[in-house]
């Protein structure tokens, strides 16, 4: 067995009376594609961002490849290989495109405690955020403010952005969430380019993207994961097919 | 809202520095002698509202007590000054002193280290709770320095000369105004470094999106308060000037309503600009000069401005003149 | 004893005049999200108005009608013709356009009224004390403004836990987005919550009359003071507001009746008196620093 690179071990989160996160366990290997699915509301932003330390749970464990989460705050958990990216985009709006890829290299660096050098003439900072814009769309709209970008751009920058960071494992909010069809097909492209780098944990409500992408499935409903397995045991499961994917096989 | 800032008119820039320069020899030669002084107020409210500009438009933090670094500033020099002048020891072993290149990064530093102080508290909150605390502890201080009689309790401390330079004559007008446009431009320089360095970069991302700079693990806090700590340094070093230049210290320095017109003075000039506060403090002291000149009531008109700008332009009088450019 | 038990009347006393403050205060910002400066001038607006008609018509009673008319017209005014615009811009614009508002009413006020203070004659049945303990002799009117606060404080409670408007109320200032879905109408609930909170503090304003001096600047005065107590309580709870308010009143007069005193044991009067008068205007604010450095959130908000 090898050492999972994300194990998480009976993780609870209420919400006053509501059970958000019920004694979710979790693991994703190394290199592997790990989707979450789940109906609306069933607690999956809530949980990654529990697993960011965005949100404090109220029980349980989360490892990062063996190492304890559970004290730290969300910088450091960055700073030990986590990147999270968020369904509703949240980037620095009056920054450019490679500025904020730019930031994000410039904090794995180290200290910004600088106050004399301009930042924009930092030659080696702008060229390394130029890199994780290479083959992305954003290559032309890299001085672009990211206001201006379209819902599809600032998706892809999302990525972008987590990627600069440098890290372990990935956790991605929906990346598909509001894209066209061709936008989705080169998000999934993209993300599968990207599975020898980095292993993911993908939420996500496109059982096409899914289907195409993950190695193994677990199913989260009302808080609870009531089914974990790869591709094949998920699609087959019945207990999954009624509470999820429903009788019919239209999603499939 | 600019968010970065670059010299990007020099000419303008230096038309500018040679007016300020040949200032006080026009005012001397039209007759306008109280120019000079008005301008040296100007020059020093610029350095406090461009310091707290710093932590409000760069930052976002929208800090109520600055005040408080600039009457710390201002005492600074005054305490120094009265030990200096009875020639006991502040403490019984700090000697007092009468020369600037004491008192100044004396000012600097004491005004720091209170900002460090509420800063650390302060900012364990935010939004709302930070307006409120951020007041309430320059309130604190301005009971405590009421209550110090030694200094002269609500009477404030009177500095009978103005701090000495090797090689210059402080008690002439002039030369305090040419000191002060030095200091002005070194720490403009100075700042405009900060905005566009690695730091300035990190803080004005921390405004627009605190949550985003967390997951590309930054840690806010230590940020904030290291600009919460330059920005009270740079109010205590306006204080220090100030004192100086009245030669008087007292705690209307450190009032709450010291604070409201630095806020004014950048929300006048333009929120997270360079220049703007600069560009504020002038509008408000020339405004409040002429307002006084010709009525009692000129707080009353400060007032309905004040209104007027907040809720119907945005970005102060520089975005005012923007938009009126744009529209002829 | 009987010392400190009138020190602890009066400590009560000054806590429920905060309360009047801080209810109305910490329910617009939690309701609304509008941090205003200007309660501090309607408190000065209901104490000008009902002193003067007080004055004027030699009753105090009629007093009060004056001054609570006078401060919800100021309030309503004030949330029609400024706060209103304030409610999605960010907190530096409201800081600054009702910080324009205290500048305006202040000179407003002096124009009105001159620079000398009014004072306001105590009515004859409030003049004069009551013996409540043997020795223990306390002024009616002080009695009078404890029980009317407290009353206040249970008629706000009753407000909130038992009527729909208190609902409202309530889950207004847990979730502002969720009132507005539930497709009430905001904007006139907005303006009652401003009424509400004006009237209490132009009630405070008028009692403190006969106490206080009647004067410029007595707004904002308290109105600081309100801050540290909206902020130990916890921004949005009126029962945070209401502890915080008894708690600050009390160490706030107990710090200046005792302090002095006892720093007169170790050095000489004049200056015991003086350094003892400044650290007890600052022992609210110390207070609030060890509440920020052990609850950063306020003492009645649960962290979450």
């Amino acid at each position: 067995m090898t050492q999972p690179i994300l194990n998480v071990r009976g993780l609870v989160k209420r919400f006053g009376g509501l059970l958000a996160t019920d004694h979710v366990d979790l693991t994703v290997q190394p290199g592997e594609i790990h989707a979450l699915i789940g109906p609306n509301g069933a607690g999956k932003t809530t949980l990654i961002s529990q697993l960011m330390g965005e949100l404090k749970p109220n029980e349980g464990t989360v490892e990062l490849a063996g190492q304890s989460l559970d004290v730290l705050p969300t910088a450091q958990r960055v700073g030990l290989g986590l990147a999270r990216t968020f369904q509703i985009t949240c980037l620095l709006p009056d920054y450019t495109v490679l500025d904020n890829v730019a930031l994000a290299v410039q904090v794995r660096q180290g200290h910004s405690f600088r106050f004399w050098k301009n930042v924009r003439a930092d030659g080696s900072l702008r060229d390394e955020a130029a890199t994780f814009l290479t083959g992305t769309g954003l290559e032309p709209r890299a001085d672009e403010l990211v206001a201006n970008l379209s819902h599809g751009e600032q998706k892809q920058l999302e990525l972008a952005v987590a990627l600069a960071t440098r890290p372990r494992l990935l956790l991605l909010d929906e990346p598909m969430a509001g894209l066209g069809h061709a936008e989705s097909q080169q998000m999934i492209e993209t993300l599968r380019g990207l599975k020898n780098q980095v292993s993911m944990l993908l939420v996500e409500h496109d059982m096409d993207a899914v289907f195409a992408l993950a190695d193994r499935i677990s199913v989260l409903v009302y808080g609870r994961v009531i089914a974990s397995g790869s591709v094949d045991d998920i699609r087959q499961n019945p207990e999954v097919r009624t509470a999820y994917l429903g009788e019919g096989d239209e999603l499939c | 809202m600019n968010s970065e800032t670059s010299f990007k008119r020099p000419a303008l820039l230096a038309a500018v520095l040679i007016v300020l320069i040949a200032l006080p020899l026009i005012a001397d030669a039209t007759g306008y002698s109280a120019m000079t002084s008005l301008a040296t107020r100007i020059l020093i409210y610029g350095i406090a509202a461009a310091s707290l500009n710093l932590v409000l438009g760069y930052g976002g933090l929208v800090s109520f007590g600055h005040a408080a670094f600039f009457g710390i500033g201002g005492y600074v020099v005054g305490i120094l000054y009265q030990h200096y002048s009875l020639e006991e020891p502040l403490f019984g072993f700090i000697p007092g002193t009468n020369q600037m290149l004491i008192t100044l990064p004396a000012a600097i530093l004491i005004s720091g280290l209170a900002a460090a102080a509420i800063g650390a508290l302060s900012l364990r909150t935010g939004g709302v709770q930070f307006i409120m605390i951020t007041l309430a502890f320059a309130q604190m201080l301005f009971f405590l320095f009421v209550s110090l009689k030694t200094y002269g309790g609500d009477d404030g401390l009177i500095i009978r000369r103005t701090n000495e330079l090797p090689g210059l004559n402080m008690r002439d007008k002039q030369t305090v105004y040419y000191v002060c446009l030095f200091i002005t431009v070194a720490f403009f320089a100075l700042l405009w470094r900060i905005v566009n360095s690695r730091f300035g970069k990190v803080l004005v991302g921390l405004r627009q999106s605190e949550k985003r700079m967390a997951a590309i693990g930054l840690p806010a806090y230590r940020y904030r308060l290291t600009a919460f700590i330059i920005s009270g340094m740079g109010c205590g070093l306006a204080g220090a000037l100030m004192a100086n230049f009245m030669r008087f210290a007292s705690p209307d320095m450190m009032h709450w309503t010291k604070s409201g017109e630095l806020m004014v003075m950048v929300i006048l000039g333009g929120v997270g600009t360079l220049f703007g506060p600069l560009i504020g403090a002038a509008v408000f002291i020339v405004l409040e000069t002429t307002l006084a000149a010709w009525t009692e009531n000129w707080q009353l008109a400060l007032g309905f401005i004040l209104l007027f700008v907040v809720l119907y332009t945005q970005g102060g009088v520089q975005a005012l003149i923007l938009r009126l450019k744009g529209k002829r | 004893m009987t010392l400190f038990l009138e020190q602890l009347l009066n400590g009560v006393q000054f806590g429920v005049m905060l309360f009047l403050m801080a209810a109305g205060l910490t329910l617009i910002f939690g309701i609304m999200g509008v941090i205003n400066l200007a309660h501090g001038s309607i408190y000065m607006i209901g104490a000008y108005a009902g002193t003067f008609i007080a004055a004027e018509t030699g009753s105090f009673w009629l007093g009060i009608p004056a001054a609570l008319a006078a401060a919800a017209l100021a309030g309503v005014a004030i949330e029609f013709l400024v706060v209103r615009r304030l409610y999605g811009r960010d907190h530096l614009d409201q800081v600054l356009a009702t910080f324009g508002l205290i500048l305006i009413f202040n000179q407003a006020v002096t124009m009105l009224f001159g620079r000398q203070p009014l004072f306001v004659q105590m009515p004859s049945l409030l003049d004069g004390s009551v013996e409540l303990l043997p020795g223990l002799s306390y002024p009616i009117y002080r009695l009078a403004i404890i029980l009317v606060g407290l009353l206040v404080a249970l008629g706000l409670y009753l407000l909130i836990n038992r009527t729909r408007i208190g609902m409202l109320v309530r889950a207004g200032s847990t979730n502002r987005e969720m009132v507005r879905a539930l497709g009430v109408d905001v904007r006139l609930l907005y303006t009652l919550v401003f009424g509400l909170g004006a009237l209490l503090a132009g009630l405070a304003g008028f009692m403190a009359g006969p106490i206080l001096a009647v004067q410029i600047g007595m707004g904002e005065q308290i109105l600081i003071t309100t801050f540290v107590v909206v902020v130990i309580g916890g921004v949005g709870s009126i029962r945070g507001a209401f502890f915080a308010s008894l708690i600050l009143g009390i160490v706030d007069t107990g710090l200046r009746a005792y302090l002095p005193g006892l720093l007169r044991q170790v050095m000489v009067g004049p200056e015991a008196d003086a350094l003892g008068a400044g650290i007890s205007s600052m022992g609210i604010y110390l207070l609030m620093a060890i509440v920020l450095l052990i609850r950063p959130k306020g003492l009645f908000i649960r962290n979450s």
